[in-house]
């Protein structure tokens, strides 16, 4: 089937397998890699991705549902110019991240929610966080990169 | 410029740009031209006869390249490699059943793979798995451990005639007498059941046969690239310099990624060089529930033996360890329980007698923690039970029974698993313990806030163990270190790497004694080309052993920048000061840079003094005498909801010693991982196999890692009791906070029960502490 598709700004068009899975549309069709599979079940978080501004599951949606629809990566985030997004910066300050591998969900299920919760609780990430897996950090720096990204961002707002 | 020095310092992560802005390079993110994918096909049943396997039908479906089965292999069908040989214990028994690469006449696990399908996508090649006919008559299925030991047991590999894989007796002193003299004796049986490593990212492999120039390049999700690379030279028939296998970024690691020689790392090199094309294959999550090694079923009979005071005059502990279907990794685990049950106490008299069985499960090697947890657990429980016969503080019993700094080093006379002797190099555990008492409140919490609770109809609960865990074992690794005429510094080492911050750590390493700043030096790890020799990251050693390489081999690099500006400088070298990526006259504005004395000393004219080296290099390894025996302390406060047994906790607290810090907001980052992993395995994790061998949660919809709302806030401190055997003063970390959480829900809870019931099991869930609270009778082996 053919779709169209905008990736990070950027229009692609293909022609897929209804059965193909976005996550491995945007892996290796794109070669896009910087979204993680880890489990192909919805569990896990790592393929996290923005889709009209919403945080999905790759792993969960077929390449032909995303036909005509907007779609933002972790490779999107930053500004470019070596420039970090804040919270990618929060994330490196805060030492948030450890393999890795889960990072780029774990960033993109947070672009959403610091939009709409620009000054969380502790509590409040902890919850935006339990759709996203991680072994290595057992999630302390992961949540205090969050809120100081929330902080970041709050006064780049100011 | 960062401040000097960098060893000790909390510094950022030089690998955390790459990995934030999706850029790093795992396996599966690597695409060749013309790649083709494999898929596997899996045996469905436990244990029985492979009678056929027609893959007519899937070599005919379009798309498909090629298919294999264990007949297709020829020579190349062999067992792999007996990874670890055991240690010499007198009078061991050990029995050999390595990996093969698919089965042939027999299946012997759940997912062990038959067939392997080739095909130009994963999606093709999964659907020719259908295709496949297999024909396997069922044999009886061996599950549980005693019954594998039974005299009517079906035994799962007829040439060896048993199930015991393993069978070992270390002893200290003469126990029996010990307990003969002892004023109380406790004795219970304990069991601890498997789990999974969980690392995010599953196994995989990516194999590229170059017929023009003859190379073979793997990349792979292991943690041991260069035995990887020499293993699969010697199988392949290729010189080692032929083969080149990169383990790049890693999503996690924790022990099942070492050097295992899955099927599928020894299968699919071998199809690029009968296809002449890169071939690919990812592990999916149902398959790593399957096919990836896991940990960690055991059944103990142990006692402890203590004078009136709670001193502890001797333990025996008896027990059974499942080795799953092979046991390619030695006795690497049941000897980590044998050697950890010590802990930091003084124990003069030790009987442990293992039994590894053979059962028709996954195979068992060493998962974060490495079979330490279980013995913690044991240990931890009896001095617990001890305490409370007794009626000694809990806390008490353990500072009694502490060796003390004068009793270091302290020799054990059992053997650890690199076959030296169980020596502790330093250690202080007493104001470890006093520390996290008074962190976690004890007092307080015993006399005043645990009593409130319990008139408020609460249920509160203080757990406080301690433990200890050997590290940075040999047998050696090494580093080279290089000044470029940019100025920055190139590292090499052979281990790999899985998020453990050795970009960063072994980067503060070199930095400081070059007087560079730590971004400019430039890590490379994982890559059998940048570095030959080695063998990988495991057992909580890279920082210990490959950090060392690191810090002589830039000593060694320091003193030939220091001759060379000396001549270049007309100054003696004491007057000569390294920093900001120049060497200086003390004192004065004269000066050079180490990019310039890169150039002066790889000329491309005059000469190079004869017995010389060019350039400013130098190749150091490190291999300690044996290992270094880090400690620690946990505490906890739990509250369990009355109704539905969920436990919430309230406060944890570590107070961890591994020596000199490198970088502790890395080490802190470790221990935080280590104890989130622990509570799963303590409370959220187990695999769950019926009496036929059948895993019945293999997803993690079903199987559930912690999340972010499981997992507490963690209250880390240090103590820092440098290790003797290596320059830096350093222990390992990377397994530590996973040891002792079992041990610690286990004395919790029953705090919070008052000792309504002993636990005596794990792992636990909401489900099985209900039923315990509940009277539904105990037995440890019902689901494994």
């Amino acid at each position: 089937m053919e779709i169209t598709l905008t990736v990070n700004g950027v229009e692609h068009r293909a022609d897929v397998e209804p059965r193909l899975l976005l996550s491995d549309f945007l892996r290796h069709a794109l070669e896009l890699t910087g979204t993680h599979v880890g489990c192909e079940h919805g569990v896990c978080g790592a393929c996290t991705v923005l889709m009209d501004g919403a945080a999905v599951r790759s792993c969960l949606v077929f390449a032909v549902q995303a036909d005509g629809c907007e779609l933002a990566t972790v490779e999107g985030l930053a500004p470019g110019g070596g420039e970090l997004h804040p919270i990618q910066d929060a994330f490196r300050e805060a030492h948030g991240l450890q393999c890795g591998f889960c990072t780029p969900g774990i960033l993109m299920t947070l672009v959403p929610f610091l939009r709409e919760n620009p000054d969380p609780s502790e509590a409040e990430v902890r919850a935006a966080l339990s759709g996203n897996l991680c072994r290595c950090t057992g999630y302390q720096n992961i949540v205090a990169a969050t809120r100081l990204a929330a902080s970041k961002m709050r006064e780049v707002e100011v | 410029m960062g401040a000097h020095p960098y060893v000790g310092a909390g510094v950022v992560r030089n690998e955390d740009a790459q990995l934030l802005t999706g850029r790093a390079i795992f396996v599966d993110d690597v695409h060749l031209a013309g790649t083709l994918h494999a898929a596997f096909l899996r045996s469905d049943f436990a244990h029985g006869r492979l009678l056929s396997l027609d893959t007519s039908a899937a070599r005919r479906r379009e798309g498909v390249i090629a298919v294999y089965t264990a007949e297709d292999l020829g020579d190349y069908w062999c067992h792999g490699p007996l990874l670890v040989p055991p240690p010499p214990i007198a009078g061991l028994t050990f029995n050999t059943a390595t990996l093969v690469p698919l089965a042939r006449d027999r299946v012997v696990h759940v997912g062990e793979p038959m067939a392997v399908v080739v095909a130009e996508s994963r999606y093709i090649a999964e659907d020719a798995l259908e295709d496949i006919v297999v024909d396997i008559e069922p044999l009886p299925v061996v599950v549980g451990l005693e019954e594998a030991l039974a005299p009517d047991s079906p035994v799962i590999h007829e040439a060896l005639g048993t199930n015991v894989a393993a069978h070992a007796v270390q002893r200290k002193g003469d126990y029996e007498a010990a307990r003969s003299e002892a004023h109380t004796v406790v004795s219970r049986k304990f069991s601890y059941d498997r789990g999974v490593a969980g690392s995010l990212e599953n196994r995989g492999i990516l194999a590229d046969w170059n017929p023009r120039n003859e190379e073979l390049t793997v990349w792979d999700t292991t943690q041991a690239p260069i035995p990887i690379r020499n293993g699969l030279a010697e199988r392949l028939g290729l010189l080692q310099s032929q083969v080149r296998v990169v383990a790049p970024f890693l999503g996690g690691g924790f022990g099942p990624k070492m050097m295992m020689f899955y099927p599928e790392e020894v299968l699919i090199p071998w199809i690029s060089m009968r296809l002449g094309r890169p071939v690919k294959w990812i592990e999916d999550r149902a398959e790593s529930f399957f096919a990836t090694a896991n940990e960690r079923l055991q059944l103990h009979e142990a006692e402890l033996a203590v004078d009136s005071e709670g001193r502890i005059l001797g333990v025996k502990d008896v027990f059974l360890h499942d080795s799953g279907a092979y046991d390619p990794y030695g006795i690497t685990v049941p000897i980590n329980t044998q050697c950890t049950l010590l802990g930091p106490y003084r124990v003069p008299n030790y009987y442990s007698e293992f039994t590894a069985v053979f059962t028709n499960k996954t195979i068992v090697t060493p998962v974060r923690g490495a079979g330490r947890q279980h013995g913690v657990f044991v240990m931890e429980r009896l001095l617990d039970f001890a305490a409370k016969e007794l009626g000694i503080d809990r806390v008490e019993i353990r500072k009694r029974n502490f060796l003390t700094p004068d009793e270091f080093p302290h020799n054990h006379e059992i053997l650890f698993q690199d076959s030296a002797p169980l020596v502790y190099d330093s250690g202080d555990y007493l104001p470890a313990m006093e520390k996290a008492a008074e962190m976690i409140g004890y007092r307080e919490f015993l006399e005043e806030e645990q009593p409130k609770a319990r008139d408020a109809g609460r249920q509160l609960g203080l757990g406080i163990v301690s433990y200890v865990e050997g590290t940075g074992i040999g047998p050696y690794e090494g580093a080279r270190v290089s000044v470029e005429p940019s100025g920055k510094v190139q590292l090499a080492t052979g281990v790999g790497t899985q998020g453990q911050g050795h970009f960063t750590t072994f980067a503060q390493i070199v930095a400081d004694q070059l007087g560079v700043d730590v971004t400019d030096v430039n890590v490379a790890t994982g890559d059998t080309r940048e570095f030959s020799w080695g063998t990988g990251t495991f057992a909580s050693r890279g920082i210990v052993v490959a950090g060392s390489a690191c810090h002589e081999a830039a000593i060694v690099v320091r003193k030939k920048i220091l001759a060379l500006a000396s001549e270049a400088l007309e100054a003696a070298e004491d007057d000569l000061e390294l920093a900001d990526g120049v060497v200086r006259v003390k004192g004065s504005d004269l000066s050079i840079s180490l990019g310039e004395l890169a150039v002066r000393a790889n000329p491309l004219r005059g000469t190079v003094e004869p017995g010389a080296e060019p350039g400013l290099e130098a190749t150091s390894y490190f291999g300690p005498a044996r290992g270094t025996t880090a400690s620690g302390v946990h505490a906890m406060i739990v509250e369990i909801d009355p109704e539905t047994s969920e436990v919430s906790i309230q406060r944890y607290v570590v107070v961890h010693d591994c020596g000199r810090l490198v970088n502790p907001v890395i080490v802190d980052g470790q221990i935080h991982g280590g104890v989130a992993h622990g509570i799963g395995n303590a409370f959220f994790e187990e695999l769950v196999y019926d009496d036929q061998g059948q895993l019945l949660n293999a997803s993690f919809m079903d199987y559930l890692l912690p999340t972010a709302t499981d997992v507490p806030h963690m209250e880390v401190a240090h103590v820092e009791t440098p290790s003797p055997l290596n320059p830096l003063g350093v222990k390992g970390v990377g397994e530590a906070g996973a040891i002792p959480v079992g041990a610690l829900y286990a004395q919790a809870l029953e705090d919070a029960l008052q000792g309504a019931v002993e636990i005596l099991e794990m792992p636990l869930s909401p489900g099985r502490l209900f039923d315990l609270v509940h009277g539904t009778p105990s037995d440890p082996e019902a689901a494994s």
